[in-house]
């Protein structure tokens, strides 16, 4: 038997037919997404150039939107990755925590209003209203954590995720039962925000700045801190190995709850910056920014701070501009270009034919993609892609669908995120 | 030996099986044998009879959207119930109850729920409700399957009903009814408000994937169409975005003079409040539909020049009650401190009152008082209304439940301190697809 083992026949592959149709299948899915991203790209660029794409003030305020929307994201992200950087579980009561943190700036920013500071002295209301809603996300975040997950700290890692989960939909109704389940709606902002600024020569909304200009402060001031303080170290210590770290003596337990109350001050100030911008909250307000949010955290590298805000920022632009981008499908593709694309296609097959010959069991598979999938889509663009058609109704309803597809594509292509994880010694290979 | 007490023991049980077979598929009792003792001629339908004891109550109940944002719509209709009961008076010396009223949540899920925890109650004869289309959709198979009625004074969308043409909708089943217009109707007055008398050509719409939206916003599209405009963009957004750039983005690439956008809140209070934020959206015109036209969406400092398409309620009928409009908005101030907060209180008392009449004069009255009412005889009865004096008018039911006035206006928002003129600002009205 070992003699017919060593004696392998010229073609054979070395590796079992179901890895091979899913290396091959995974293949052509990068392929097929790599491929529809530049048509849109391509599409848009030469849509825009022929006069029948957005105008440029659309542009700007379509990019604008998805930084103060991304911004907001990367602020709740921070909180995710803190807390998967320090304790390797994934915090799913996070969302709620932005979430109150918004109620409380509606309840403050409602009471200013009443007593007539809202009007007369908008920058302190706005700071006492921010204050107030990091604190209480803060408070909020430190108490579940001290409530749910302490006692947890050594249980295996799916246990205080299943408790977070719970944890949300405790908050969820908790503010439900207290506050009733109606769209609570902030005071009118002061004109002055509402109407356009001037600034680096581009019309911008005034909320919009402000939101950013927030939201990048106070991620400077947590990088500093990060960075800088002894406080800071320790969580970054305490991220990189707990164990070694509290035999240095530094505190875990007080650590953990610094970056459950960091994390949670910043899910505040974006609450706060959330119920300025859509002036409503209600008791729900904090599911699908959190679930985005962790998608951002994830996009970005988990553990990573600058990736959990450059994720942010990443899925606000695309949810804004995305719907605008997929409507390059619709520019009809030359002929030219699509011949260009099916010769490129079949060199692509007859590159896979020839890096069979390795016999290199791991990469059999996008091998056998590459020879399968470049003549399908060498087929494909010889006869259907010249001037092919595209018409697609309703691309803003897509939005949520385009945002996650690029998460899937950029996890598929590049699993540790954008800038790379960050991950405690226990974890990482 | 033992063959033979094994062949005893197979007949025995092959006995006891029989007897049970034929005890299961025999005629019950209950649907055949009471007329003789009762001396009458009551015939059960194919659909069961709910029998109303001497003393006990007559039950129906209301399906609406009480709780959330869409809580005005639903309130407003529980309380033009709640009149229509009070105004109607016993049925054959019984009371009538109403019950718990069910939340729709103006979502298929609330209306599955809702209809589920109905039919479980006894002895209930119709429901009222409910007040979102896309909760409608879901609520009436079961409802449909009970033999229950469901008559809604505000579920608008033709795919519950039927094309007007003859057609049925998709979301038809037997014994569902409505006093409140068919989309077609609004869908076209809008189109026509805005290409006769706006003079706009290129428009845009945007609806929120659910029957009443969707449907509406359809509806407008091909009237429109039909009157030589174009719609440059029809569009959607989902429940629950609150970030309105992309689908405002969309719209404005498609440089519309008017945007209809028969959606809710809170998307509705979005829209408005970000497009001042798209460039390119500058002169247009806005136009919302019943469920924007609502006090908490009108004080919104944004919505000031907006149209909205409705129900016209300057409503001149008398209902079979003897109760005038008038004499209704007095009856709803007194009771509830407030005047009415949406569009579709009237069609409601209405619905409420064909339910009524329909059990009144279809009851089969025993010697002691007993009641018992035949679902069927319901249905035929609902199903034959003509010339039924409401509020709304003079209602007539066609094959597929569509028994409402359609009268659709058009109002002017021109100061968001004063909600309450709005919704008498008439610019232009149609009753049953003719303008005037």
């Amino acid at each position: 038997m070992t003699n017919r083992r060593n004696s392998m026949p010229t073609l054979s592959l070395a590796a079992d037919g179901p890895t091979l149709s899913v290396d091959a299948f995974l293949f052509a899915l990068k392929v097929m997404l790599l491929f529809f991203a530049a048509w849109s790209l391509v599409g848009t660029v030469a849509l825009q150039i022929d006069g029948r794409g957005i105008t440029g003030p659309a542009w700007r305020d379509a990019i604008v939107g998805g930084l103060a929307q991304g911004f907001m994201y990367g602020l709740i992200a921070l909180g995710y990755s803190m807390v998967y950087g320090v304790l390797g579980f994934i915090n799913f009561a996070h969302g709620e925590v932005f979430m109150t943190g918004g109620m409380a700036a509606y309840f403050v920013s409602d009471a200013l209003f009443d007593v007539g500071m809202w009007e007369s002295a908008f920058p302190a209301a706005f700071l006492i209203a921010l204050i107030s809603a990091a604190l209480v996300s803060t408070v909020v975040a430190v108490l579940i954590e001290r409530v749910a997950y302490r006692s947890l700290r050594a249980a295996p890692r799916l246990i205080p995720l299943i408790t977070s989960i719970g944890m949300s939909f405790f908050l969820q109704y908790a503010v439900r039962g207290l506050f009733g389940d109606g769209f609570k709606t902030v005071p009118v902002l002061p004109t002055a925000l509402q109407d356009r600024v001037s600034i680096f020569g581009l019309e911008i909304e005034g909320i919009k700045l402000l939101v950013i200009v927030t939201a990048i402060v106070s991620m400077v001031g947590l990088w500093l801190f990060v960075e800088r303080s002894r406080t800071g170290r320790a969580i970054r210590a305490v991220a990189e190995d707990k164990e070694i770290a509290g035999l240095m003596g530094i505190d875990v337990n007080r650590t953990v709850v610094m970056t459950f109350a960091i994390g949670g001050a910043m899910a505040g100030v974006a609450g706060m910056l959330w119920a300025m911008l859509f002036r409503k909250v209600y008791f729900l307000s904090g599911f699908l920014p959190g679930i985005k949010a962790f998608t951002a955290a994830v996009l970005g590298g988990i553990g990573n701070l600058i990736g959990a805000m450059l994720g942010g920022v990443t899925l606000g632009v695309v949810e804004a501009a995305g719907p605008t981008l997929l409507q390059g499908l619709t520019w009809s593709v030359p002929t030219w270009l699509a011949y260009a694309l099916g010769v490129g296609a079949a060199a692509m097959s007859v590159l896979g034919l020839l890096r069979l010959r390795e016999r290199d069991a791991r990469r059999a598979g996008t091998n056998l993609g590459m020879i399968v999938f470049g003549v399908i889509g060498a087929l494909i663009a010889f006869t259907k892609l010249p001037g092919a058609d595209v018409y697609i109704p309703g691309t803003s309803q897509l939005k949520d669908m385009i945002a996650f597809v690029v998460l899937i594509g950029v996890l598929m292509i590049r699993p540790v995120g954008l800038l790379g994880e960050r991950l405690a010694v226990e974890e990482r290979g | 030996m033992s063959r033979r007490i094994n062949n005893i023991r197979r007949l025995g049980v092959l006995m006891v099986v029989l007897a049970l077979f034929a005890a299961a598929c025999g005629d019950d009792d209950d649907t055949t044998t009471t007329t003789a003792a009762a001396g009458g001629e009551f015939v059960p339908g194919p659909l069961g009879f709910v029998e109303v004891a001497p003393g006990g109550a007559i039950q129906i109940r209301a399906h609406q959207s009480i709780t959330g944002e869409t809580a005005p719509l639903g309130t407003d209709q529980v309380r033009g119930v709640e009149l229509a009961i009070a105004d109607f008076g016993q049925i054959h010396g019984h009371d009538v109850a109403l019950g718990t009223v069910e939340d729709d949540g103006c979502a298929a899920e609330g209306g599955q729920a809702g209809a589920q925890a109905i039919i479980a109650q006894e002895g209930v004869i119709g429901v009222i409700g409910t007040t979102c289309s896309g909760a409608g959709a879901a609520a009436l198979p079961v409802y449909s399957d009970a033999g229950m009625v469901l008559i809604s004074g505000s579920n608008t969308s033709p795919s519950l009903t039927s094309d007007l043409l003859g057609t049925a909708g998709d979301n038809y089943h037997p014994g569902y009814y409505r006093t409140a217009h068919n989309d077609f109707f609004q869908g076209g007055a809008v189109a026509r408000y805005a290409y006769n008398e706006l003079e706009v050509r290129t428009v845009a719409a945007i609806h929120d994937g659910d029957p009443y939206t969707e449907g509406l916003a359809s509806a407008f599209r091909a009237a429109f169409e039909e009157l030589g405009g174009t719609v440059s963009v029809f569009t959607a957004v989902n429940k629950g975005d609150t970030d309105m750039t992309a689908v405002l983005t969309e719209v404005a690439a498609g440089a519309p003079e008017l945007v209809f956008f028969p959606v809710f809140q809170p998307e509705g209070d979005f829209v408005i409040q970000q497009q001042g934020g798209i460039a390119g959206l500058e002169d247009v015109v806005w136009m919302g539909a019943d469920g924007l036209k609502v006090d908490d969406f009108l004080v919104l400092p944004e919505t000031e020049g907006m149209y909205f398409s409705g129900a016209d309620l300057r409503l001149d009928g008398t209902a079979v009650t003897g109760v005038s409009y008038s004499q209704f908005r007095a009856n709803y101030e007194a009771a509830y401190g407030e005047p009415p907060v949406a569009d579709f209180h009237a069609h409601t008392y209405d619905a409420t009152l064909m339910l009524l009449s329909a059990i009144r004069d279809t009851a089969f009255v025993e010697d002691d008082g007993t009641l018992k009412i035949d679902r069927q005889a319901i249905r035929d009865y609902l199903t034959a209304v003509s010339g039924f004096a409401g509020l709304t008018g003079t209602l007539s039911c066609d094959a597929f439940g569509d028994c409402g006035s359609a009268k659709i206006s058009v109002v002017f928002h021109e100061d968001p301190a004063d909600p309450q003129a709005t919704k008498t600002n008439v610019v232009y009205s149609e009753a049953g697809g003719v303008a005037g």
